[in-house]
């Protein structure tokens, strides 16, 4: 047997944020009639959440579910766990037509830590961070290349990419990050 | 000369004296100083050369608007041409360099152009191109190339680093004068959300210098306290050192931020490009001085009378001893007391208008200075500085009347609006009669998505020059209600405007009166111009080059229309302006590529297994954004050498592929067996599951988009193959119909291509390899030719297809990405007693060659239909229509004059150059010999030891053993004989055992 191994094995880099590749995560991306009562108790039955409303991210403990689009979701659990959960899923959604798939190695996820990572994200995509909400998930650009992210804590925000592309988003991160380049300094 | 005054200057900080140099020479300068009020503090008044006649200049303005001012700055990966003096802020060690001369600025060899100025008049360059015809290429182009340009090109890396940075606000204000701080403050008091950004380092604007009074007190205290409200507001953004360089569609305003210009290498970026949304702008951009025409206009010491009051006031510089004001306006005068004020000289004010009778004069003459009404300047004496001006009747031809002797000129020909953001995106302009200029035309402002303005002009920028005029302007412009601070400021009588001085100039004088003072446009030019036929202020623009230098004619445009106006004896509003193209003022190549530069100038796509390649001799292959690796050098190995030998090895022994790039697409639902046969030109829903078909797919147009192997998952899941270049276009493509088209269709797909490593283990001993590794049964028997098994292969969770693009036994096997690499070591060490290598695209490339397989991208270029390619096998004649069928049925798509697919053998062995063209008998209506064919695939194959090609030849495959004609580049012609495309195991006997 090997150990899985993330994109970046968890390389971190210290900026005026902290950034950190965050390791692996199972995630599984669910697509369906969102609006069905099949697809809310399944998603309640797996995950013990709620479905969110469009654009945002319900957490629960080490498991959370994200509003892709008007058909999908993306469901996140413990890494070991996505196989499982798969499983899970297939069957409380027997007869209805969806699909879902492990996307757990197709990602790269990282955290960005500290009372400025907004100013990060404000580099890099296109996005109004006054205006995003409680509980938002924002799918955006990083740059050149897809993301999203949504605040995983107070100061902290965690942003997903697509696995090849993570040594790019972490030289991303850490470029906006450098010390003396702050937007707002003091 | 200019000198420093003992007291005095609101924006110097004495006791932090700054050194720096021009020309080598050392030089000192203090804290809060531009380059410009540096030099002339330190008495350098000449500055530069101009374009075309290099005749010696000096600063003219004190702001964005200065045309003569520009330096090379810094050294090696810090330095830059072409950098204004007036803005650009002085630091320690700045060194500068003066350009546009040689071989220096005091004695410069090209000011013979100057002399020979009347063989180099307007519309010079485009008359060059006329006649004589040879003269362009052989004279006049060497010549200008070497004498045209101004800066010199940086030769080394740029050693700072840019940004982007991404904001929103509902109303941004641009200007940081009192108008924008009165427009701020009214919006931010709203709850807006407020951006005020500033382009110099300092605040106030002209109102701090000019002695207006707001609220009972001095503009400066105002300001102040403006600030500090704003700063404490948690809704307001305060940004100074930020240009708006340009406003687009829906708000989007650029901002251009000079972080650290001042404070080089502190390691901060240099400059910052904002890409501000807006809900709507305040254009609160001020006015710019209007210079007056009169000969010798251009000497350095001539300057724009706010820019003289600017030097004294804020940066305690003396143009010079004596200073003569001349005018057509009351605000001039202000500059006047500024310089006696400072205990300078100022002999004369020299007033067009016949009467000066306001409150300004009336204070001027109070201090004993002589007030010349009706007079203007007949011509300036003096070459490389002023040394006196003749004074004549305005309203004459220029006879003198009297000499006197001065050291600068101020000169005000009145004030235009800054009306850029507003033009930029639609405003309309109207002209203002009584003011002499174009101001902004409230009816008809830039409009946002829903239609309304989404510009608002404010102050100056407006048109207000009065100081109770631009803050009323300003207060509703940012929508406060009631009444706003009190501005108080002598009043102003009416200008007059003057276009040429004196009004009944000779030719002589109107050939040394310059409007466009870098591009050496005169009056003359533009006069010469209209008799030649040019109207449009476009077109005399371009044929004269007034305004096309690096100052985008801010000062010059309105007297260069005016006077073209003048010249077709037509109204200043029927000539127009010229168009308001952003960026406002340039701004650094850097800014605009922000980041992305070095190791993040593109996003790079790496494989689970990049890092193994790169560290085993890789020679990478760029495919779309991924790397892939073209071979793996051995040491001392030449890249023809690995790609034979990893050859070699795969045919003989085994071979490793990271095929991981490979596009992966889940398709699934009750339609998806429908939907796929639509896709693809062959059955895709009677693939039982278990099993793998290759596939072809064609855009609606017929021509084959791309190929890969389906495999059938399950009853309801299909996932398809993609070409590596393919897959996120593929998805695309998939969703666009499933979307647009067929949205009733239960199907969902998803991309998962990055979900898996891939690895293609092919070679005869690729059976005994995956054997050694364990836990799934791969003997012929229990997994056949052309399916798929799923289990744990070596303890990781794997799904193999046993397919082959090689032609030989082969396995690909996906695993998790994150196994990847632990998979590819494990077929390593587990195949070494086996003979394993990695191996590479061009050995892919070449075995699949070797085979008659084809290659989406070589064999195809979006005019090839599958039946080219002789795929009638990969194309159902049951359905009754997949994408492309109707296409495919039309007369000139099922044409047997078409170009088919061949193979092709040179007679000689050699290898065909790829994309080489086989003539035919006989040429074209173009006089072109015909062609019959080309090659779209060519190697030399190291298994069969000759060349091998492929190509699409027209009756080709009825043409088998026919010799074709191949001409190269070198007019030698490689002749090849038509043959089968398959060259290798032609019954596929080695991937089936």
């Amino acid at each position: 047997m090997s150990e899985p191994a993330s994109a970046l094995d968890g390389r971190s880099r210290k900026g005026f944020v902290d950034l950190a590749e965050a390791g692996l995560r199972g995630m599984i991306t669910l697509r369906g009639d969102l609006s069905s009562p099949a697809m809310k108790a399944a998603v309640k039955a797996t995950l013990g959440t709620a479905l969110p409303a469009p654009r945002r991210i319900v957490t629960a403990g080490d498991r959370a579910v994200a509003w892709m689009s008007p058909d999908e979701l993306l469901i996140l659990v413990p890494y070991a766990e996505a196989g499982a959960t798969l499983a899970t899923l297939g069957t409380a959604l027997a007869g209805q037509h969806h699909l879902a798939a492990d996307v757990s190695d197709a990602r790269a996820l990282f955290t960005i830590r500290g009372a400025r990572a907004r100013e990060v994200l404000m580099k890099l995509c296109p996005v109004d961070m006054e205006a995003l909400a409680e509980g938002e998930i924002r799918r955006t650009r990083a740059a050149q290349v897809a993301a999203a992210f949504w605040q995983s804590a107070p100061d902290e925000f965690t942003l997903v990419s697509f696995r090849s592309v993570a040594a790019y988003v972490m030289d991303l991160l850490e470029t906006a990050a450098r010390n003396g380049s702050e937007l707002f300094p003091a | 000369m200019s000198t420093r005054l003992s007291k005095g200057g609101r924006l110097i900080d004495r006791t932090k004296p700054l050194p720096f140099s021009f020309n080598g020479r050392g030089l000192q300068g203090y804290q809060g100083d531009t380059l410009a009020s540096a030099l002339l503090g330190a008495g350098q008044v000449l500055v530069g050369r101009s374009f075309k006649y290099h005749r010696p200049r000096g600063v003219m303005a004190s702001g964005a608007e200065e045309p003569n001012g520009l330096v090379g700055l810094g050294q090696g990966g810090r330095f830059e041409p072409n950098q204004r003096l007036t803005t650009t802020e002085l630091f320690a060690g700045a060194e500068t360099a003066s350009q546009n001369h040689w071989p220096s600025l005091e004695f410069d060899v090209g000011a013979i152009n100057n002399r020979l100025a009347r063989f180099f008049p307007g519309g010079f360059y485009y008359k060059t191109f006329m006649y004589p015809r040879a003269a362009w290429k052989h004279l006049f182009e060497p010549v200008i190339r070497r004498s045209a340009g101004l800066g010199r090109v940086p030769e080394a890396r740029d050693e700072d680093r840019y940004e982007y940075a991404y904001a929103f606000a509902d109303t941004v204000v641009v200007g940081g004068g009192i108008a924008g701080l009165a427009a701020a403050l009214a919006a931010a008091e709203k709850g807006e959300r407020v951006w005020l950004i500033e382009q110099t380092p300092h605040w106030g604007g002209r109102a701090v210098v000019d002695g207006v009074q707001i609220a009972g007190d001095e503009a400066e205290i105002w300001v102040k306290n403006t600030l500090q409200t704003l700063g404490k507001m948690k809704n307001v953004t305060l940004r100074s050192r930020t240009m708006a360089a340009g406003l687009y569609d829906h708000g989007y305003l650029l901002a251009y931020e000079r972080v650290a210009d001042h404070t080089p290498g502190d390691g901060r970026p240099r400059h910052r490009l904002w890409r501000l949304r807006a809900g709507r702008v305040i254009a609160a951009t001020g006015a710019i001085e209007r210079p007056l025409s009169f000969a010798g206009n251009d000497v350095p010491g001539v300057m724009l009378a706010s820019a003289v009051r600017d030097y004294v006031v804020n940066w305690a510089v003396s143009p010079g001893d004596r200073t003569v004001i001349v005018t057509n306006n009351d605000d001039a005068y202000r500059t006047a007391l500024a310089l006696l004020d400072a205990g300078l000289s100022v002999p004369a004010v020299i007033d067009a208008r016949p009467v000066a009778g306001g409150a300004l004069p009336a204070a001027v003459r109070a201090r004993g200075v002589r007030v010349l009404e009706g007079k203007g300047i007949a011509k300036v004496s003096g070459s490389k500085r002023v040394t006196g001006v003749s004074v004549c009747e305005h309203a004459g031809e220029g006879t003198e009347l009297e000499a006197i002797a001065c050291e600068a000129v101020a000169m005000s020909g009145g004030w235009s609006p800054v009306v850029h953001l507003w033009s930029h995106c639609g405003g309309k302009l109207l002209w203002d009669e009584a003011r002499a200029m174009f101001r902004p035309d409230p009816d008809r402002a830039p409009t946002g998505a829903d239609g309304a303005p989404m510009v608002r002009a404010a102050g100056a920028a407006n048109g207000w020059l009065e100081a109770h005029e631009v803050m009323d302007c300003a207060h509703r412009a940012g929508g406060g209600k009631g009444s706003c601070p009190g501005a108080v400021a002598e009043e102003e009588a009416p200008m007059l405007p003057v276009w040429i001085m004196p009004q009944g100039a000779g030719p002589a004088l109107r050939a040394k009166m310059f409007l466009d003072p870098q591009n050496d446009v005169k009056v003359s030019d533009v006069q010469l111009a209209a008799r030649e036929g040019y109207e449009s202020v476009e077109h005399t623009k371009r044929y004269t080059t007034l305004g096309m230098a690096t100052d985008q004619g801010k000062i010059s445009n309105i007297n260069g229309l005016a006077v073209l106006s003048d010249a077709l004896h037509q109204p200043i509003p029927a000539t127009g302006t010229t168009t308001f193209r952003p960026p406002y003022t340039p701004i650094s190549f850097g800014a605009i590529a922000g980041e992305a530069r070095g190791a993040i100038f593109q996003p790079l796509r790496r494989t689970p297994m990049h890092d193994w390649h790169e560290t085993h001799g890789a020679h990478w292959e760029p495919v779309g954004q991924w790397r892939r690796p073209y071979c793996f050098l051995r040491h001392g190995e030449g890249v023809h050498d690995a790609v034979h030998r990893e050859i070699r090895s795969v045919r003989n022994a085994v071979g490793l592929l990271d095929a991981s790039t490979l596009g992966k697409l889940l398709v699934k639902g009750p339609d998806a067996g429908r939907f796929l046969d639509m896709l693809y030109t062959n059955m895709m829903s009677t693939l039982p599951v278990g099993k793998c078909r290759y596939g072809l797919m064609c855009t609606e147009n017929g021509f084959l988009s791309d190929d890969g192997v389906v495999a059938r998952l399950s009853e309801d899941t299909w996932l398809c193959h993609t070409t590596t270049g393919g897959a996120e276009r593929i998805h695309g493509w998939m969703e666009d119909w499933l979307q647009c088209e067929w949205w009733d269709w239960k199907v969902y797909t998803a991309n998962v291509t990055e979900e898996y490593a891939q690895v293609a283990v092919a070679g005869p001993n690729a059976r005994k390899l995956l054997e050694k590794l364990g836990g799934i049964d791969v003997s012929k028997e229990a997994f056949p030719f052309m399916e798929w098994r799923e289990g744990t292969l070596a303890g990781i969770r794997a799904r193999i297809y046993r397919i082959s693009f090689s032609g030989e036994l082969s396995y690909e096997i996906a695993v998790p990405a994150s196994e990847g690499l632990a998979l590819w070591n494990r077929l390593l060490e587990a195949g070494a007693e086996l003979g394993v290598v990695p191996y590479g695209t061009e050995a892919m490339h070449i075995m699949r060659a070797e085979k008659g397989f084809i290659m989406i991208g070589d064999e195809t270029d979006g005019t090839v239909i599958p039946q080219d390619l002789n795929l009638h096998w990969a194309i159902s004649k049951k359905k009754t229509d997949y994408l492309g069928k109707r296409a495919q049925e039309r007369s000139f798509m099922a044409s047997p004059e078409r170009w088919r697919l061949v193979g092709l053998e040179t007679l000689d062995g050699s290898v065909l150059p790829d994309g080489a063209y086989a003539v035919a008998e006989g040429s074209n209506a173009n006089g072109q010999r015909n062609m019959q064919g080309r090659v779209t695939s060519s190697y030399h194959s190291p298994t069969l030891g000759k060349g091998i090609a492929m190509g699409l030849v027209r009756h080709g495959p009825e043409r088998m053993g026919e010799v074709l004609d191949f001409p190269t580049d070198n007019g030698k012609v490689v002749r090849a004989r038509i043959v089968d495309p398959v060259f290798y195991d032609k019954d596929g006997e080695k991937q089936d055992v």
